[in-house]
């Protein structure tokens, strides 16, 4: 399965993952409170100043993943062009694009096996309360591995309808697309058991 | 043990399978079924074991996987304005499962009050609450923004009834809410 990880290489790459979320989760802190728009603008500036010594085509990259935020822009144009505040309407936009911008980034220059491994650490002190992080890891591994065969076997059920019908598939698909979800999960647990279980 | 791991895992997939699939028909209107997964989760596998399912989804999705409907995903979705459903997702799975495992009524009537609860009700709330504070609107402008969404909510409330009642006369054994 594709993940969000860039497939070019940039300096950040090679930072270690948990040192780029707490760097991360330290600047959003600082960012949320900010009210001053001197300062918000500052911020995003810094903030594309990065993305851009990081290189065009990361740059770009970290576009595209902004883009499902326009609707959000444009009511914040909308609500802040009728009543006139317009300082704090572009505070507000700036403040979320950094904000995301910031998070993507780090998801876009991080591994996902980096990205397991700080949340199994992480998630290492829930073993007091029954949460062994090997289940943990188990499941996220039987995720990545169910949701492309799900979603084969999903795009096959759409197909035979498509064939038979000339409308869109209603929700009537999901049916049997949950079913399958509650066969193999079925099938899995067997095998898991028959293999001498967790 | 087992089992109980591989349907949270598997209705994790689920969910991540409702949003990638192309949009399906709903009286017309072509939608996304990833919130139907949510409530499904809770209908189905119960409060405790359909909220972990969710979790599990939102982990997967913080971890970098574009599972969320339209591709998205990553560590943004968790800081943007829609912020607000994710972290209402779990809870409304849960309450959802948790209505449905309380309430002896038939299990089409359980599960439309449980996703009306937890799908709707809970997930719009805490959806309101991260557009609040996100957008620097207050709570009542925020809650303008919410009502486009519910028209098509309300439809997959009914649905999420519907196939739940369809799994339970298909595969009762398989309801674990019920179990």
């Amino acid at each position: 399965m594709l993940t969000l990880t860039t497939p070019f290489e940039t300096p950040l790459h090679r930072l270690p993952a948990g040192l780029k979320l707490a760097a991360l989760a330290g600047t959003t802190l600082v960012l949320v409170p900010l009210g001053d728009l001197r300062l918000i603008g500052l911020a995003a500036g810094m903030v594309v100043a990065l993305h851009l010594a990081l290189g065009w085509r990361l740059t770009r990259h970290a576009a595209a993943m902004l883009r499902p935020l326009w609707p959000f822009l444009l009511v914040l144009a909308l609500w802040h062009g009728i009543t006139g505040a317009w300082a704090a309407g572009l505070g507000i936009g700036l403040k979320m694009l950094s904000a995301v911008a910031l998070a993507n980034l780090v998801t876009m220059t991080t591994r996902l096996d980096a990205m397991i491994a700080v949340l199994e650490r992480v998630a290492a002190p829930l073993a007091r309360i029954g949460l062994q992080p090997r289940l943990l890891a188990l499941a996220i591994a039987l995720v990545i591995r169910f949701t492309p065969v799900l979603l084969d076997r999903a795009r096959q059920l759409i197909e035979a309808w498509r064939a038979r019908n000339p409308r869109r598939p209603s929700w009537r698909i999901v049916l049997p697309v949950t079913l399958m979800a509650l066969d193999e999960a079925d099938h899995v647990a067997e095998a898991l058991r028959a293999r001498g279980g967790l | 043990m087992e089992r109980n791991l591989t349907h949270i895992a598997l209705f994790a997939a689920l969910i991540a399978v409702l949003g990638l699939v192309p949009k399906i028909d709903l009286v017309a209107v072509p939608i996304t079924a990833q919130s139907l997964g949510i409530m499904l989760c809770g209908t189905v596998l119960g409060a405790k074991r359909g909220a972990l399912a969710v979790l599990l989804f939102l982990a997967l999705v913080a971890l970098g996987l574009p599972l969320l409907a339209g591709g998205r995903g990553g560590l943004g979705v968790f800081v943007g304005p829609s912020a607000g459903y994710l972290v209402g997702f779990p809870l409304g799975a849960f309450v959802a499962g948790w209505i449905v495992e309380k309430w002896s009524a038939p299990i089409g009537i359980a599960a439309l009050a449980g996703a009306f609860a937890g799908g709707i009700v809970v997930v719009t709330l805490c959806g309101i609450a991260g557009m609040a504070l996100v957008l620097g609107k207050t709570l009542p402008e925020a809650t303008l923004l919410a009502l486009p969404f519910l028209a098509g909510d309300l439809l997959k409330v009914a649905i999420c009834a519907a196939l739940t009642r369809g799994l339970a006369r298909l595969r009762p054994e398989a309801l674990l809410s019920r179990a």
